[in-house]
């Protein structure tokens, strides 16, 4: 079997993945997959899929060589892959369109959806109100509190929010309740995942969806470069913008895969984000990867400066891909990514996502050891808008 | 057999239907487990089902979430629930009990390792919430090895094509939950309920309780008419909740003999 060829028919990146869901959710899983295996099947879908992400996102997102910010970092090119200028600002919009097309498929006229740092509820509501869906977004108390710009938009789009006060009120326990709604009203409801985890086939549908991502950084890569980078860093909290990237450059073999989790106040403080660099494996959410637990098998609480980055397990493939050698997965810290973040604005005049700045600090890490006419391209997943609350904060600023 | 399988054939002959209430281990307090589960035998309780705490409790509704994080708080693991159950058995050699939880602490303490300490501590049938059929291939294979009945979830939404599926995979009782949705949720549709039974009981000979939704004498004696034992988890878990620690044992205690003299009555 290929690389490319997994997950199995059962949903299994060797041992990764699966359904691990209790038997109310079994038979729309089986739904899901049996619906998703005839729409991916059919140039109808495909080609809706392909308008809307031209005419409504506006894809191709360029390729953009950052010239100024690799010239300071004193080593390789630096290129980017601006997935922050799509419309709602992040790679989110590309996977909730592709689940909202199929949501309308199987007349599901009710979407739910989980989020973290609010952008994928954000692209969740956004193709829920362009769709004419009722939408429901979950999100962790002290998230809502961090984000509350994306708690407005996400009203003002229509969809309600409720706030999930159980656990540690973030991600991971918006996807507990999520999951719970979907339970409920499992006939009337799309669940609309927002990265490449849970149970079969969300993983694989949701990475079909993002790989977009990397289909065209090849093409562009080799119009403006002649040539494909000597790696690719991206961002992993889940890992749905990783994998879209990824995913097709596994067939470019020449080309170094580098996965970033949030390292927090550092690995060796125990408060972070990163399971694949210090985590083992379990089993969470519906499916087996590597995770953050304790003795027990409980779930620990995750620490980072990014919302959308703090969460206990990554999606399964690349728990894969890292067992497999196939890509590197390293943490970056909080302040490493906050530098970074400065970096970006002062050198590019862009405002990166918290979360992209940890892919844009691997970068200034690796750059000055590499020669001038090698390449890195990083996948800048979002825009960072949403984060400045949380930066001035951090620098004592009060807006 | 079982003690699982003997509990319910010694009903059987006496038509009578089991009643298996749920507690969570650990709640409200680390010393009140053993003490409950005594207390749920007195009161009438034919198999317990002892809740395994865990961090993210995906299928339960908020009642037996809050129950989770209390045992959390104090600090309860896998291996305190299995001490438990094997100090409940010093004193009640007869009475079967079930663990029910999530899959990952089992997962992380390996389920060959896990399923032999259950089965020393007088454990006898465990239900993974979280691992369906599909992926219990050799963790079904493990726990039947160590003579431990494993039990599956049947619910509203399960087609009639995974029912022989289930039913092949499970060992003691099939547990129906009746309704969609999570723990502790409203309304039951009897009808409903006796029609999937009837389902079930085409591709099954174990017996089949139901559980979801039973919250005083009146519904468990309704569920007790068409099923084959009662499952009462939500409606206790709220009783230890709300009662001062020094009042729990004896309201459980009243509570569960409620429940018992409603499944009686389906006999009469």
């Amino acid at each position: 079997m290929k690389l490319t060829d997994f997950p199995d028919s059962h949903g299994h990146f060797g041992p990764y993945g699966g359904v691990f869901v209790a038997e109310t959710l079994m038979a729309a899983l089986d739904e899901l997959r049996v619906e998703y295996e005839k729409a991916r099947n059919d140039p109808a879908f495909i080609a809706e899929f392909e308008y809307e992400l031209k005419h409504y996102v506006g894809r191709p997102s360029p390729v953009y060589h950052a010239k100024r910010l690799s010239e300071q970092y004193g080593g390789a090119q630096i290129f980017l892959k601006r997935e922050d200028l799509n419309h709602t600002g992040a790679h989110k919009i590309n996977n909730t369109i592709g689940q909202a097309l199929l949501a309308r498929r199987m007349g599901k006229k009710r979407v739910i959806a989980e989020t973290g740092a609010g952008q994928h509820g954000v692209a969740s509501a956004t193709v829920a109100a362009r769709y004419g869906m009722e939408c429901v977004v979950y999100m962790g108390a002290e998230d809502v509190a961090r984000q509350s710009p994306n708690v407005y938009r996400m009203k003002l789009l229509g969809a309600t929010v409720v706030p999930v006060s159980s656990g540690s009120k973030t991600l991971k326990d918006a996807l507990n309740e999520a999951m719970r709604d979907w339970v409920t009203n499992v006939e009337s409801t799309f669940y609309i995942l927002g990265t490449a985890a849970g149970p079969h086939p969300y993983p694989m549908l949701v990475r079909d969806f993002q790989c977009v991502i990397g289909r065209e950084a090849i093409v562009q890569m080799q119009e403006q470069a002649n040539r494909q980078p000597d790696c690719v860093i991206a961002c992993v909290g889940g890992g749905s913008n990783a994998i879209g990237i990824f995913y097709p450059y596994l067939a470019h073999p020449g080309v170094k895969l580098i996965g970033v989790e949030a390292g927090g106040s550092g690995i060796a403080s125990g408060k972070h984000a990163a399971p694949l660099s210090a985590g083992t494996p379990g089993i969470l959410h519906g499916f087996r990867s590597y995770l953050m637990q304790d003795e027990n098998g409980q779930i620990i609480e995750t620490h980072s400066v990014s919302a959308g980055l703090d969460y206990p397990g990554v999606g399964p493939e690349h728990s894969w891909l890292k067992d497999a050698h196939k890509a590197e997965y390293v943490a970056i810290n909080d302040d490493e990514a906050m530098a970074a973040f400065h970096d970006l604005c002062k050198y590019e005049g862009i405002i990166p996502a918290l979360e992209s700045s940890h892919a844009v600090a691997h970068a200034k890490k690796l750059a000055p050891t590499m020669k001038k006419d090698q390449i890195i391209l990083v996948n800048l997943s979002g825009r960072g808008d949403k984060d400045i609350n949380t930066v001035a904060k951090l620098s004592g600023i009060t807006l | 057999m079982s003690r699982i399988g003997q509990t319910f054939a010694a009903l059987k002959a006496q038509n009578k239907k089991a009643l298996i209430p749920f507690i969570t281990a650990g709640d409200p307090g680390r010393g009140m487990t053993v003490p409950l589960m005594h207390a749920l035998v007195e009161a009438g309780a034919d198999i317990i089902e002892l809740g395994v705490p865990f961090s993210d409790p995906m299928a339960d509704g908020p009642v037996i979430q809050r129950a989770s994080e209390r045992a959390l708080a104090n600090k309860i693991g896998l291996k305190d629930v299995l001490a438990m159950a094997a100090e409940f058995r010093k004193i009640n050699t007869t009475t079967p009990v079930v663990l029910m939880g999530y899959a990952n602490p089992v997962e992380r303490m390996g389920y060959a390792v896990f399923a032999e300490a259950a089965k020393a501590a007088g454990v006898d049938g465990v239900l993974t919430v979280d691992i369906p059929p599909e992926e219990s291939a050799g963790v079904a294979d493990v726990f039947k090895a160590a003579g431990l009945d494993p039990i599956f979830l049947l619910s509203p939404t399960t087609p009639e094509s995974r029912v022989e599926l289930v039913a092949a995979a499970a060992g003691g009782f099939i547990y129906y939950v009746s309704l969609k949705g999570v723990t502790g949720s409203a309304n039951l549709d009897m009808d409903e309920v006796a029609q999937k039974i009837a389902t079930i009981r085409r591709h099954c000979t174990l017996p089949v309780g139901v559980g979801f939704g039973i919250r005083d004498a009146a519904t468990a004696e309704a569920v007790a008419r068409i099923a084959d034992a009662v499952v009462v988890g939500s409606r206790i878990v709220s009783e230890i909740e709300t009662s001062p620690e020094s009042e729990v044992v004896s309201r459980v205690k009243t509570l569960v003999q409620d429940l018992r003299r409603g499944v009686d009555a389906a006999s009469k």
